[in-house]
């Protein structure tokens, strides 16, 4: 299982507000016109996006994402932040690349998911 | 629909940034009431992007939201400008949303298609001129 707390760990991504680093990431979702990511992204997913302003904020709370990842070292408005905080949304940043970031969250997912599978054989 | 459990928000169309909380406080009730999280989902994706259609067009707006044992309906309700062609708003991709909007990620002419894909049923009633009025109903 893949958690947002691991992901930051393993990626070196910067925190900005993190109420539930507990929160596990199921997937991963990528883009910047929020109607699209509405209509696309899933519960659980890591949303990578560029966009700052703080309906990022209201969409990340409908779409129940795990997480919002700032690529590119952009920095989310202070209304996001104080969004997110009142709302209990995780915001994390990086000063790398939309590209680089979902590969490095994909290979995150798949690690986990195999050290997953190889601590349940050995409780077996 | 008599004894449909009924709430009301007001839709601000003068504060871009308050577009949203009448969706995520019908998420909210929803949540308690015990609705299925997908159909939640749907329907606070929906009425999020009917909000936000009428602080971009119409100046704000009534959101009302009606539940009953078996259905969900949301109500917008606007005295914007109507829209001119609900068949190419319906389009992906058709918008008359300004710059200024796009820029802050929206105006991608996506809304009313996913108002119409995140429910069972959409109806619009709307005159150029006069206003709009978006049903969105949901089977429970």
């Amino acid at each position: 299982m893949l958690t947002v707390e691991k992901l930051i760990e393993k990626l070196k991504l910067d925190v900005i507000e993190l109420p539930d680093p507990g929160r596990e990431i199921t997937g991963g979702y990528a883009g910047d016109l929020l109607s699209w990511v509405m209509g696309r992204a899933q519960e659980g997913d890591a949303w990578v996006t560029i966009m700052t302003n703080m309906n990022v904020a209201a969409v990340a709370q409908l779409t129940d994402v795990a997480c919002v990842v700032f690529a590119e070292g952009v920095v989310p408005d202070k209304e996001a932040v104080l969004k997110a905080r009142q709302h209990g949304i995780n915001l994390v940043g990086s000063r790398k690349g939309v590209f680089e970031l979902c590969g490095e969250i994909k290979d995150s997912m798949l690690s986990a998911a195999e050290a997953g599978g190889e601590y349940e054989e050995a409780e077996v | 629909m008599s004894e449909a459990l009924h709430y009301h928000f007001d839709v601000d169309g003068a504060n871009f940034s308050n577009a949203g909380r009448a969706s995520v406080e019908t998420k909210k009730l929803l949540r308690q009431i015990g609705v299925p999280a997908e159909t939640i989902r749907r329907i606070a994706v929906a009425m999020y992007e009917g909000e936000i259609n009428m602080v971009i067009h119409a100046h704000g707006g009534d959101a009302d939201v009606y539940i009953t044992e078996d259905k969900i309906l949301i109500q917008l309700r606007d005295e914007g400008p109507g829209i001119r062609s609900v068949e190419e708003a319906m389009k992906e991709g058709f918008s008359t949303a300004p710059e200024n909007i796009r820029a802050l990620g929206f105006g991608a002419g996506m809304g009313l298609p996913n108002m119409k894909r995140y429910s069972d049923d959409m109806h619009i009633d709307t005159k150029v001129g006069v206003g709009t009025t978006i049903e969105l109903w949901y089977n429970l």
